[in-house]
């Protein structure tokens, strides 16, 4: 990670956990200024980008979704160590919102409702191929530091460029003092 | 007999009477005070703190909205200190019970999620409790879901106070009070509501509201409280 290497363009990455993936239908709704993001920074990993692994040195993060499961927490634990600003994007980033209503009763309820009781065709819960949830649907912050909230379900696409755009032209302090759960 | 009082709010000198307390005086001089219990025609109990004042010679934050006016007295209703501590008031409704704002029937009519907005309360730094609570659907027209109540008390205050019945009351302490209807009775089995309605239309937030009603569908304000008691009580 060197700072200093000029004229490097800035790296921009975006991450979906457990969400809804509409903080990232909202990020899309900034519509034709999509060009000027794409002008200004490199999209570097994200739903719209065919990369595997999450690449190092990327400078914004947007984090959509809470962390309920195994791979949520490696993924997020990985993202915070390779990202210099994280943004906890959504409600689901921001408090668990959704997925965290489950955290009053535990996942094993959650599971069997989902996967027995609900269901007519080889009721049992699946053991392969999905990671384990946690006991507790958590906040982004739960787990890693985030430098940037950014409520909303979903984020209105004006505040998430602004959000973007505040970060980078290094205003960092500045755009983060807007609430708006729900 | 009221006498007239003079004392300094936020630096502006002001005149009130004698049975004035510091929100009214403050609130008639344009000066605002977050509230969330308050409702202008029921008894203030200061039960949800977020109207906390600061009053020379005081080492306590004092509820202005229980706070008598005294002559001479110096107000302050904004400083850093009173912001924190009424963001932290606010965080502390969200996690003592089970606030999913996307979801709620009072998504953009909650007097909670605004307050959030008014103080830009960002995150929550406390652990949220989770704690599981009931939801009473017993009732023909109303629900009451425990999820979303912050224990302000409106509802108990307009049921005793104007609809005379006295449905609702406040069971248990700390963060294990309820509120309950009837000593405890599911509120459909409930012999003392009249369905008024009246408690529903004074929540602050979604724990009461009307069947049917849809997530973030605007709610009808009908302030017929302040209508039938609070101008008499000026007058």
């Amino acid at each position: 990670m060197d700072q200093t290497e000029p004229a490097r363009r800035p790296r921009l990455a975006t991450i979906w956990l457990d969400g809804c993936s509409g903080c990232h239908m909202s990020l899309l709704d900034i519509d034709e200024r999509l060009l000027e993001l794409a002008g200004r920074a490199d999209i570097v990993y994200g739903c719209l980008v065919d990369t595997k692994e999450f690449p190092s040195d990327v400078d914004i993060t947007l984090v959509e979704g809470a962390v309920s499961s195994e791979e949520d927490l490696r993924k997020v634990l990985q993202v915070r160590e390779r990202t210099r600003a994280l943004v906890a994007l959504g409600d689901c980033a921001v408090t668990s919102n959704v997925p965290g209503m489950r955290n009053p009763f535990g996942p094993k309820p959650l599971l069997e409702r989902a996967y027995i009781e609900n269901v007519t065709i080889n009721p049992g819960i699946p053991t392969e191929g999905l990671p384990a949830l946690l006991p507790e649907s958590l906040p982004v912050h739960a787990w890693v530091p985030v430098d940037v909230f950014v409520t909303g379900c979903p984020p209105s696409a004006d505040r998430i460029f602004e959000v973007v755009t505040g970060l980078l032209d290094g205003q960092l302090s500045e755009v983060g003092q807007v609430s708006r759960f729900g | 007999m009221s006498e007239v009082r003079t004392l300094v709010i936020d630096g502006h000198d002001v005149a009130a009477n004698s049975d004035q307390t510091l929100l009214s005086v403050a609130r008639e001089n344009g000066i605002a005070i977050p509230t969330l219990c308050h409702l202008e025609g029921l008894t203030d109990i200061g039960a949800c703190r977020l109207c906390m004042v600061e009053v020379e010679g005081s080492k306590k934050l004092l509820p202005a909205c229980v706070t008598s006016v005294q002559e001479g007295m110096r107000v302050t209703t904004n400083s850093e200190r009173l912001l924190e501590y009424r963001r932290r008031v606010i965080e502390m409704f969200f996690l003592e019970r089970n606030h999913v704002c996307a979801v709620c029937v009072a998504n953009n009519s909650c007097e909670l999620q605004s307050a959030a907005r008014a103080l830009s309360l960002t995150h929550f730094e406390l652990s949220p409790l989770h704690p599981e609570v009931e939801v009473d659907a017993t009732h023909e027209r109303f629900v009451l879901d425990q999820n979303r109540c912050i224990l302000c008390g409106r509802c108990v205050r307009v049921c005793d106070e104007i609809e005379g019945a006295h449905v609702w009351d406040i069971r248990g302490r700390g963060a294990n009070a309820r509120l309950v209807s009837d000593m405890g009775t599911p509120w459909g089995e409930s012999t003392t509501c009249t369905s008024c309605g009246k408690c529903v239309q004074v929540c602050p937030t979604g724990a009461l509201f009307e069947k049917g009603r849809s997530v973030a569908e605007p709610k009808a304000r009908r302030p017929y409280v302040p209508y039938l008691v609070g101008h008499h009580r000026r007058a």
